[in-house]
């Protein structure tokens, strides 16, 4: 029996993006924003998007592949996927899922695509007014929980009160976002620099998050490419091999009314050790990392449950000369991530990582071999996955 | 106790399958209720139909105390729904229950909004009736012991 892992078997051939909007800006409707990004990842592969012949999503998109695949003209579609689960947790799912579809023959070309006008359907960030509510949303909507940032905040306050973190960690977060967007011409936040005096005066939104703790919220659609390894040889970019990915949560992450017993924690605890495991690197070889910010606290936890240092080094560690291209110890979020560039549910992170593979980042890191993202953290499922060059097969 | 939030957020009702009205009977009743497993004891909360340690169907209803310590909290200040529009902070606590295998419940931390809040403090149940809503229903709130 041969080994079971993706490492290596399979290649991100082409990348695509459309313009990145403001949420309700986006002059297109969500379709066709899905349609315009796989036709410029097809371009960028150098193929016929028409040989496109399966599609990857997460978070419920509401493009279905059925729908895009005739828009298309697809000659044939042989894999429709969806991972489960909100909140941008199943990015690196997804590219995973397309990997092992290719990986195992199920499919030859698979496009993980993720669209969103929130200006054209309900936005995340808001209530949505109703007379009733039943279910697990009974026990928190009626004492004013509603929106992710509330959903997510005391996994955060926990952590910190449990491991003495301080918001300085945080706040370090988000100003290497928004450093790296200055740099990204496609970045929303594209000159609308970010320092320290400005992260403080700036509002709560709910303790312990101000608003620059907080993403944004975008229109616009992303897509990645990925075909077997070999064919990817051919085309003509170089390959970002799929070293590994892996998705899931610990044990009863989804327990209701915020009952998941490792409660203060990103939701990799039993994650993270999967994706090194196949990939077969350490969290030392990892050259950067795009990590996604729902709310910088997140980036956080996910920082320590990957294993880049201890709960209780997050003070000395987690520092913006640390986080920031390209000299950092660990560069992060180089394009501006979720905050500052776009929120793409994160597959913006995916783009940019193959993008430090190639050299053509804003915000290059010299030599990058190991390229890794986080989807989606405290959500559950959560997702990761990891691009290696040639040198690392 | 009149309410803490505003008039106008979503109202609880139990799902079609009724699997969490006995909680909102309770709570109207001055009673804070959770499920038991009855073979094997576990405290299962949030209402469930099956046990997750021994895969039992066989849950009840039990009568919890209401008394907890604080195990996270948060100070919500964005209004994220219109009955929230200037109304100024509030505290969401997430109270653990020692008495019945550290269940955890949400709640709001009645009090001063902006007062400093500890995780371990001590707290305990009080209900929030509105027994003039449509339809009626109560909360569980906190304060500390």
């Amino acid at each position: 029996m041969s080994e079971r892992t993706l490492r290596g078997k399979t290649a991100v051939a082409g990348v695509g993006e459309t313009v990145y909007y403001k949420h309700g800006q986006s002059p297109d409707s969500e379709f066709k924003l899905a349609l315009t990004a796989i036709l410029k990842a097809a371009e960028d592969a150098g193929i016929d998007p028409k040989d496109i012949d399966g599609f990857a999503s997460y978070s419920n998109d509401r493009n279905d592949p059925s729908r895009i695949a005739a828009a298309l003209g697809t000659k044939e579609l042989r894999f429709s996927n969806m991972q489960w689960g909100g909140g941008g947790g199943g990015g690196g799912a997804a590219i995973g899922n397309a990997a092992a579809a290719v990986a195992s023959g199920l499919a030859d070309c698979v496009v993980v695509f993720r669209a969103l006008a929130q200006g054209q359907f309900a936005r995340f960030g808001q209530g949505q007014p109703v007379k009733t509510i039943s279910g697990d949303m009974a026990m928190q909507a009626p004492y004013g929980l509603m929106s992710p940032a509330q959903r997510y905040a005391m996994k955060c306050m926990r952590f910190m009160h449990d491991h003495g973190v301080k918001h300085d960690a945080l706040r370090a977060i988000s100003l290497a976002s928004y450093h790296h967007a200055q740099s990204n011409p496609r970045a929303v936040m594209y000159g609308r620099a970010l320092d320290e005096a400005k992260y403080d005066a700036s509002r709560w939104i709910v303790e312990p998050w101000r608003l620059f703790d907080c993403c944004q919220e975008n229109d616009g659609a992303a897509a990645v490419i990925i075909v077997p390894a070999e064919r990817a040889k051919d085309l003509p970019h170089k390959p970002s091999y799929v070293l590994g990915a892996a998705g899931g949560s610990d044990h009863r992450c989804g327990a209701p009314s915020h009952n998941h017993p490792n409660y203060a924690s990103s939701n990799f605890a039993t994650v993270a050790p999967h994706l090194y495991e196949m990939a077969g690197v350490m969290p030392a070889d990892v050259d950067v990392l795009q990590c996604y910010e729902n709310f910088t606290g997140g980036v956080m936890m996910s920082i320590v449950e990957h294993g880049f240092c201890a709960p209780d080094e997050v003070n000395e560690f987690i520092v913006k000369e640390n986080l920031i291209a390209p000299s950092g110890k660990l560069p992060t979020n180089t394009s501006g991530g979720n905050l500052a560039e776009c929120y793409m549910h994160g597959l913006e992170l995916q783009i940019e990582a193959v993008r430090q593979l190639r050299g053509q980042s804003t915000s290059q890191v010299p030599g990058v071999d190991v390229s890794m993202v986080v989807a989606g953290p405290m959500v559950t499922p959560v997702s990761n996955c990891i691009f290696g060059s040639e040198a690392t097969l | 106790m009149t309410r803490y939030l505003p008039e106008g957020l979503a109202i609880p009702v139990p799902e079609n399958d009724g699997l969490s009205a006995p909680y909102w009977e309770g709570l109207q009743r001055g009673e804070l209720m959770a499920q038991r497993c009855k073979d094997c004891g576990t405290w299962v909360w949030g209402p469930e139909w099956i046990c997750h340690s021994c895969h039992s169907f066989d849950l009840e209803w039990q009568k919890v105390e209401g008394k907890g310590r604080i195990y996270s909290w948060e100070r919500p200040w964005h209004p994220v729904h219109p009955a929230l529009n200037g109304h100024g902070p509030y505290i969401v606590v997430l109270v653990e229950l020692p008495h019945a295998d550290n269940i955890r419940m949400i709640g709001n931390l009645l009090g001063d909004p902006e007062q400093t809040v500890e995780i371990g403090a001590e707290v305990e149940v009080a209900f929030e009736h509105h027994p003039e809503a449509d339809p009626p229903y109560s909360l569980a709130q906190w304060k500390l012991a």
